[in-house]
């Protein structure tokens, strides 16, 4: 299928309001040196033309609000519409960022007690609300460790310790913030390698960065012991909330031993989720780490809400984002948890491990080989394809092609990288039975498929507005310009 | 099945290293590597002159699937590089113990010996699955 970039549905002297009057502002009170001569190269097509371009790329799109979406690692719960409204209400909608803060009490109160509920949902003392991504509230985190040892004279420590099972992320984030990386192994129960750790800590540990449950869709059972090594040595520990979900309302990241949290609101809490963002990846701390959280940070005293700045923070590793991190996105995720109350946290995590068990327990029970089987999944689970793909030549990117014909999203594919042709599997706890009975039913029939044609799977997606992507070319030569109507002569090949 | 040619020694790690009438030994990914990274779309080498400590990770490579550091196997200089790489990283999975090796060292002491045999390599992969 071809569908034309809007520049393709242009013609000359086309107008977005064909019927109304013709007549054009003229502009007259510019100096004619600084009118632009050439026209820019502005798409020329009716209003009629632009919302039926844009409506139909929305529906090629897979979303939440159309497809089961179980994409390991990336909770794509459903958001609900509840949330949308309230966060849209005019009063939010409407204040300034600079206005008075006597004028905008209702929206401060609400982003402290979001502050507030985190600080419950975390264990930890206190929360910024300012880092607008998974990867900005990282970044906060560990620049915080390394400001505390900086406060302390301790410039020796240049080492955080990352197992390789984590997020990639997480090596990113330690080398933005200046830190050398030391990898340490998994064991094969998928449990951090405790002797390596033990070996890998000293002098030099300025922390360690950790998800848990891991990416591997285990809770690290020694977490205890785990966080003991790390702060003997004089580090400190970062919790990776991408896989919040599984923990929400039974086990606090301050009770495991870490120092800082952050979480992607747009995971656990359910805000949208996808196309870049806007996102949200509040870091919470606890008192170690609580002066040099990134501000501003909402107060509250006798007088009501405030800001609190670099003045009442003097230590603070500073300002993320302007203003207050993406407000819309955090408003939302304090309506979500209103509504659910700690009651409702609790059946989320239940809900979410429990969907991810069942769907495993159905998948094994189809022949598929669980990464883990002698564990029980968290949130979600790993399959590993490696037998499927020696004896059929089918892998597991050709089941996520294939999922995609028969109406879901795939799963993670080719991550955590330590186990072969894997799937990361992630239902979430908004997806009822028989839609998870239906995906599992889906992947059994392109099991059975691949054992009597693999061809067919080998040219999956057949359905889809575009076929097989040469995603070598893609990586190599990525171009996503629109080259066809260039002023200069396109020299590019 | 995956090649490996007989006379190179072997890591863990998937790197090959074959030493040169010149003392000098070459460092590429195995052919088992190649086959389970996929087809490359970028390699990152060491500069020349650095020097590397063994098992330390000195060049990348990435396919579509994944990003994967190449560790040293032996301790050394680089004293070259594969430059062809640059524009073609996919002779990487051509032919990974011919064009597609990936840099040359001047070893600290030749202790490429105690590395795998081509017969150990291949049961270590075989146990590997």
């Amino acid at each position: 299928m071809h569908e034309p970039v809007i520049f393709e549905h242009s013609r000359p002297g086309r107008r977005a309001s064909s019927h109304a009057g013709h007549e054009v502002a003229r502009v007259d009170d510019l100096p004619a040196d600084q009118l632009r001569v050439t026209p820019p190269a502005l798409p020329e097509i009716s209003e009629l033309q632009a919302v039926r371009h844009f409506t139909r790329l929305s529906q090629l799109n897979f979303s939440i609000d159309t497809h089961f979406y179980p994409l390991g690692s990336c909770t794509m719960k459903y958001n609900p519409r509840a949330a949308n409204r309230l966060a849209m209400l005019p009063g939010f909608l409407g204040r300034h960022p600079l206005g008075p803060v006597e004028h905008g009490q209702g929206v401060l109160a609400c982003l402290w007690e979001l502050q507030e509920m985190l600080k419950a949902a975390t264990g930890m003392c206190a929360v910024s609300l300012t880092p607008m991504a998974g990867a900005q509230g990282e970044f906060a985190g560990v620049a915080m460790i390394r400001a505390y040892h900086r406060s302390r004279g301790d410039e020796a420590r240049r080492v955080i310790i990352v197992p390789d099972a984590a997020h990639g992320t997480n090596p990113a984030t330690a080398t933005m913030c200046g830190y050398d990386v030391r990898e340490i192994p998994t064991d094969s129960h998928g449990d951090v390698d405790l002797d390596a750790l033990r070996a890998a800590v000293g002098p030099d540990t300025a922390g360690i960065m950790l998800t848990n449950p891991s990416t591997l869709g285990v809770f690290e059972r020694r977490i205890e012991e785990l966080a003991g090594i790390v702060h003997a040595a004089g580090g400190l520990l970062y919790y990776d909330g991408a896989n919040m979900n599984a923990i929400l309302g039974r086990v606090l990241p301050a009770a495991m031993g870490f120092d800082v949290v952050h979480i992607n609101l747009h995971k656990t809490f359910s805000t949208p989720h996808g196309g870049g963002g806007p996102g949200s990846g509040i870091v919470a701390v606890n008192e170690r780490l609580a002066p040099f959280l990134p501000v501003p940070v909402v107060g509250r005293d006798a007088d009501g809400y405030r800001w609190l700045t670099e003045r009442e923070l003097p230590l603070s590793i500073g300002r993320l984002s302007a203003f207050m991190g993406n407000a819309g996105i955090l408003l939302r995720a304090y309506v979500y948890m209103r509504m659910l109350g700690a009651e409702g946290m609790r059946r989320v995590s239940g809900y979410a491990t429990l969907n991810a068990n069942y769907l495993m327990t159905k998948l094994q029970a189809a022949g598929f080989e669980a990464a883990y089987p002698d564990r029980r999944a968290s949130h979600e689970f790993i399959v590993s394809l490696r037998k499927v793909a020696k004896e059929t030549g089918v892998t597991a990117m050709d089941f996520a092609k294939a999922l995609l014909d028969r109406g879901y999203h795939a799963p993670t594919t080719y991550f955590p990288l330590l186990v072969p042709e894997c799937l990361l599997i992630e239902p979430t706890e908004t997806e009822s039975l028989e839609e998870l009975d239906g995906f599992a039913a889906a992947l059994a029939g392109i099991r059975e498929l691949a054992y009597r044609d693999a061809g067919e799977l080998k040219a999956a997606p057949r359905r889809m507005p575009v076929r097989r992507l040469d995603d070598v070319r893609a990586a190599r030569d990525l171009d996503v310009n629109w080259h066809g109507r260039r002023a200069t002569p396109d020299t590019h090949a | 099945m995956s090649d490996v040619q007989a006379g190179l020694r072997y890591t863990r790690d998937h790197e090959w290293v074959r030493t040169e009438a010149d003392g000098t030994v070459v460092v590429g990914i195995t052919d088992h590597a190649q086959h389970q990274l996929g087809e490359l779309v970028f390699v990152e080498l060491p500069d020349s002159g650095r020097t590397l400590t063994a098992g330390e990770a000195c060049a990348v490579v990435e396919s579509v699937k994944a990003a994967s550091d190449v560790y040293a196997p032996v301790a050394g200089t680089v004293v070259a590089t594969n430059a062809a790489l640059d524009g073609q990283p996919n002779l990487v999975n051509a032919s990974p113990f011919g064009d597609g090796w990936l840099f040359r060292l001047k070893p600290d002491a030749s202790d490429a010996s105690r590395l795998l045999d081509a017969a150990a390599y291949t049961d270590f992969i075989a146990a590997e699955g």
